[in-house]
C-alpha cells in the first residue's frame, strides 16, 4: 500500500464506523421476532466488534503529524442568516471529525460498549424481548458515536437527542411495570429541560457567529470576542444547561437514581460509555467558548463540587446496591465537571475514560450478583457474599479500589490528576480543593459501607445462589477488570493526544503547599480506616439481624432525607409538578380546544337546519321546487332585462 | 281565420300550468295529484302547439305527441302505484307517505 492509500482508507473506515450498529439495529427491529438468541446476539455483538475494530484502526492512524482526520459524507442542509444587507450561508454537513478528544471518546464508547453488549447478551438471554433490547443498545451506541464524531453542533445535537431517546426506551424497557415507565419518563423530561437550554444556546451561537462547525466557532469566537464577553457568557451558560441535564449534575440530577429501573446492562451503558459522559464531552469540546467565559467555568467547577458532595452524602444512606452506584456515578461526573471548570480538560477526559472502565465493571458485576441472588438488590439482604461468590467479589473489589482511587489503580491516576490541578487554577481554588478531598473521603466511606454490607458479615440471604456460568459474562467482566487495573498506564498516551486538542490554560502562580499530594493520597485510606471501625457492625458476626428490615425503617430522619437524594425530588414535586398538575386540572376543558370545537358546533348547527327541511312530505318538496324555480326565473329575467337596458 | 297571438296562448298555458301546480301542492288525495300533473303536462302541450303554429313548424306537434305518450306511460305507472297504495295504507292520502325524512 502506498502513502496516498492509507489516508483514504482511514477516511472510509471512519465514515462507516457508526453505521455498523445502525444496520444491526434495523435488522433486529425489523426481523427480531424471527431471529434466535444466537443470531440476534451475534448480529449485535458483531456490529459492535466491527465498530470497535474500526475505532482501533482510526485511532492508531492519529499521530503528531496527523492530528485530525475528517471524513465528509454528504451535505445535510444549508442555513442562511440575513443580517441587514449581508447574507451568510452555512452548510450543515454530515461530517465526522476525529481528533485526540473524539478518539478517546470513540475508543471508550465502542470498546466499553462492546464489552457491555457481550455481557448483556448473556444477562438478557432469558428475556422474551431480547432482540428488541439488543436493538436499542445498538441504537444507543450509534447515537453516542455520532455525538462524539460530529464536526458541527447540529449533528452533535442529533446524537444528543438520539442518546436521550435511547435512554428513555431502555430505562422503560420492562414497561409492564408502572415504576419503570415513570422512571423513563422522568429521565426523558428532566434531560429535556437541559436540551432546551442547549438548543437555545445553539440558536444564539448561530445568530452571533453565523456558523455551526465546531472548529470555525472556536476560531471566530476567539477573534470576535474578548474574554468575559457577555455573549460568550450567555452561550456558555446555556450549553452548560444542556451538559448539566445529560450528565445528571445539580440541579437536574434527579433522573439518574431512578434510571436504575432499567436492566443492569443499561445502567452500565448509561453510566460508563454513553449518556452521562455526553455533557462532559460537550464542555470539553466547546472549551473555546467556555474559556472566554471564566465566570461560567467557575460555575461549572462549583456545580461539579456541589454535585459530588451531595451525591456522596446521598450514597451513604442507600440500601439498593444499584442506587449506591448511581450516586457514585453522579459524584464521579461531578469530579469531571470540577476538573473541566478548573481548566484541567485533559484530566477530566482522562477521568471520564477510567471511570468508564471501573463503573462498567462495577455495574456489570453488580448485575451478575443480582442475577445470582434472584434479583435481590437490597444490600441489607445480602451479606457474606465473599465466601459464596468469590469471583464476583474479587471483581467488585477491583472496581471499588479504582473508585476509591487507591494508588496503582486507574482511578488513582485520573482523580489525583484532577485534584492536583485544583489548587492553583484560576477558575477553581483551594476551597474547591477541599471539596474534592472531602468528596474523596465520602467516596471511600460509602464504598467501604457497600463492600462490608454486601460481601462481609453473616449471610442474610437464605435461598440458594445461582451464579451464572456463562462464559460471555465472565469474559467481559475479566476484560473490564483488567482495563480498570491497567487503565492508568494510558495516562501518557491520553495526555499526549489531548494536549493537541486543548489550549494551555493560564494558571495562577500561587505556590502550592507541599502537603497537598500527601493529603490527597492519604484521604481514601483515612476513609477506609474510619469505616472499618464505624461500620464494624456490618462486617461482624452479629450482622444477621440487619435484614429484619427494622434497620432501614427505624433510622433517623436525616438518613431518610439522604436516602431520598437530599429532598430534591420532593422539592421539585412541590415546586414544579404539583403546580403544573393543578394548572392542567384547572384547564381540563381546554379553552383552545373549545375554540376549535366551535367549528364542529357550527357544522352541527347547519346540519340541524337542513335536517328540519327533510320532512318526507312530498307536497312540500314539490312546493319548494316550484318556489326555487320561480325565484331562479325571476333572477334570470331581471338579469336579462338589466343587460338589455344597458 | 283570425290568428291568435302567441302571447295569448302562452298566458293560457301559464295559467293552466299554475292551476295544475297549485293542484299538486294543495291536494292530499294522490289521485287528484296525478290529475293535476296531467293538467300541467297539457299546459306545456298547449304552449308547444301554439309555438309550432306561430312559427309554422311541425316540431311543436311532434313534441306534443311525445308528451302525450309520456303522459300515458306516467299515468299507467301512477295508477299502478295508486292501487298498491290503496292496498297497503287503505287510503290515498299522500301525507301518509312520509317515512323518508331526515
Amino acid at each position: 500500500m502506498n502513502d496516498t492509500m492509507i489516508p483514504l482508507m482511514t477516511e472510509t473506515v471512519l465514515a462507516f464506523l457508526p453505521f455498523y450498529p445502525l444496520i444491526s439495529f434495523l435488522l433486529l427491529i425489523g426481523f427480531g421476532k424471527c431471529l434466535s438468541w444466537r443470531v440476534a446476539a451475534s448480529l449485535s455483538i458483531g456490529a459492535m466488534v466491527l465498530s470497535a475494530l474500526s475505532s482501533l484502526f482510526v485511532v492508531t492512524q492519529l499521530s503528531v503529524d496527523v492530528p485530525v482526520i475528517t471524513s465528509h459524507l454528504w451535505t445535510w442542509f444549508s442555513l442562511s442568516l440575513t443580517e441587514g444587507a449581508n447574507q451568510t450561508t452555512a452548510s450543515i454537513n454530515i461530517n465526522f471529525y476525529l481528533d485526540g478528544l473524539s478518539a478517546v471518546m470513540i475508543s471508550v464508547v465502542s470498546g466499553i460498549g462492546l464489552l457491555i453488549h457481550v455481557f448483556a447478551a448473556a444477562y438478557m438471554k432469558e428475556d422474551e424481548n431480547f432482540s428488541r433490547f439488543m436493538a436499542y443498545m445498538n441504537l444507543f451506541i450509534v447515537a453516542m458515536l455520532i455525538l462524539v464524531l460530529a464536526d458541527n453542533l447540529v449533528l452533535l445535537y442529533l446524537g444528543w437527542e438520539g442518546v436521550g431517546l435511547c435512554s428513555f426506551l431502555l430505562i422503560g424497557f420492562w414497561y409492564q411495570e408502572k415504576e419503570n415507565v415513570l422512571a423513563a419518563r422522568k429521565a426523558f423530561i428532566v434531560t429535556r429541560v437541559g436540551d432546551t437550554a442547549m438548543a437555545i444556546g445553539l440558536f444564539m451561537l448561530f445568530k452571533e457567529l453565523g456558523q455551526l462547525t465546531i472548529v470555525d466557532i472556536t476560531q471566530s469566537a476567539q477573534t470576535l470576542w474578548i474574554t468575559g464577553d457577555d455573549k460568550a457568557y450567555w452561550i456558555a451558560l446555556l450549553l452548560l444547561g444542556g451538559a448539566v441535564g445529560k450528565s445528571a449534575q445539580l440541579p437536574l440530577q434527579t433522573w439518574l437514581p431512578d434510571a436504575m429501573a432499567g436492566p443492569t446492562p443499561v445502567s452500565a451503558l448509561i453510566h460508563a460509555a454513553t449518556m452521562v459522559t455526553a455533557g462532559v464531552y460537550l464542555i470539553a469540546r466547546m472549551n473555546g467558548i467556555f474559556l472566554l467565559a471564566p465566570e461560567v467555568m467557575n460555575y461549572v467547577a462549583w456545580l461539579g463540587a456541589a454535585t459530588l458532595l451531595l451525591a456522596g452524602v446521598a450514597a451513604l444512606a442507600q440500601s439498593d446496591i444499584k442506587r449506591v452506584l448511581a450516586y457514585s456515578t453522579m459524584s464521579q461526573i461531578g469530579y469531571m465537571m470540577l476538573s473541566l471548570g478548573a481548566g484541567a480538560f485533559s484530566a477530566g477526559v482522562f477521568h471520564l475514560m477510567t471511570h468508564a472502565f471501573f463503573k462498567a465493571l462495577l455495574f456489570l458485576t453488580a448485575g451478575a450478583i443480582i442475577l445470582a441472588l434472584h434479583h435481590q438488590q437490597n444490600l441489607f439482604k445480602m451479606g457474606g457474599l465473599l465466601k459464596r461468590l468469590p469471583f464476583e467479589t474479587a471483581l467488585f473489589a477491583v472496581g471499588l479500589v479504582c473508585l476509591m482511587a487507591l494508588p496503582g489503580s486507574s482511578g488513582f491516576f485520573s482523580k489525583e490528576a484532577i485534584i492536583a490541578q485544583l489548587w492553583s487554577s484560576n477558575t477553581a481554588g483551594p476551597l474547591l480543593w477541599y471539596c474534592a478531598i472531602f468528596g474523596a473521603l465520602l467516596t471511600s466511606i460509602y464504598s467501604c459501607r457497600l463492600f462490608f454490607l454486601a460481601f462481609m458479615g453473616e449471610s442474610r440471604f437464605e435461598q440458594n445462589l445461582q451464579p451464572s456460568s456463562s462464559k460471555l459474562l465472565k469474559i467481559s467482566l475479566i476484560a473490564l477488570a483488567a482495563l480498570s487495573l491497567v487503565g492508568g498506564m494510558f495516562a501518557n498516551i491520553i495526555d499526549m493526544s489531548l494536549t493537541q486538542v486543548f489550549p494551555l490554560v493560564a494558571r495562577s502562580t500561587k505556590s502550592e503547599p507541599n502537603w497537598l499530594h500527601t493529603i490527597a493520597i492519604a484521604t481514601p485510606f483515612v476513609g477506609i480506616i474510619f469505616s472499618w471501625f464505624y461500620f464494624s457492625s456490618y462486617r461482624s458476626k452479629g450482622s444477621a439481624g440487619l435484614n429484619q428490615n427494622n434497620f432501614s425503617e427505624s433510622t433517623s430522619g436525616i438518613a431518610n432525607f439522604c436516602r431520598q437524594g437530599l429532598g430534591f425530588d420532593c422539592l421539585y414535586h412541590w415546586l414544579l409538578v404539583k403546580p403544573y398538575c393543578s394548572l392542567a386540572k384547572l384547564n381540563r376543558r381546554d379553552i383552545f380546544d373549545q375554540l376549535i370545537m366551535l367549528n364542529a358546533w357550527y357544522v352541527v348547527l347547519c346540519h340541524d337546519v337542513l335536517k328540519s327541511g327533510q320532512t318526507g312530505k312530498l307536497r312540500w318538496y314539490a312546493a319548494a321546487i316550484g318556489l326555487v324555480t320561480f325565484l331562479l326565473l325571476l333572477v334570470l329575467s331581471v338579469g336579462a332585462l338589466s343587460t338589455e337596458a344597458s | 281565420m283570425i290568428a291568435i297571438p302567441l302571447s295569448h296562448i302562452l298566458i293560457l298555458a301559464s295559467i293552466l300550468f299554475v292551476i295544475g301546480f297549485i293542484g299538486v301542492i294543495t291536494r292530499k288525495n294522490t289521485l287528484f295529484i296525478l290529475m293535476s300533473l296531467e293538467v300541467m303536462l297539457n299546459a306545456v302541450g298547449v304552449a308547444f302547439i301554439g309555438a309550432g303554429s306561430a312559427w309554422q313548424q311541425a316540431d311543436g306537434q311532434v313534441m306534443f305527441i311525445l308528451i302525450l305518450t309520456l303522459a300515458a306511460a306516467e299515468v299507467a305507472l301512477g295508477l299502478a302505484l295508486l292501487i298498491q297504495m290503496q292496498h297497503r295504507f287503505k287510503s290515498l292520502d299522500i301525507d301518509l307517505l312520509s317515512k323518508l325524512k331526515g
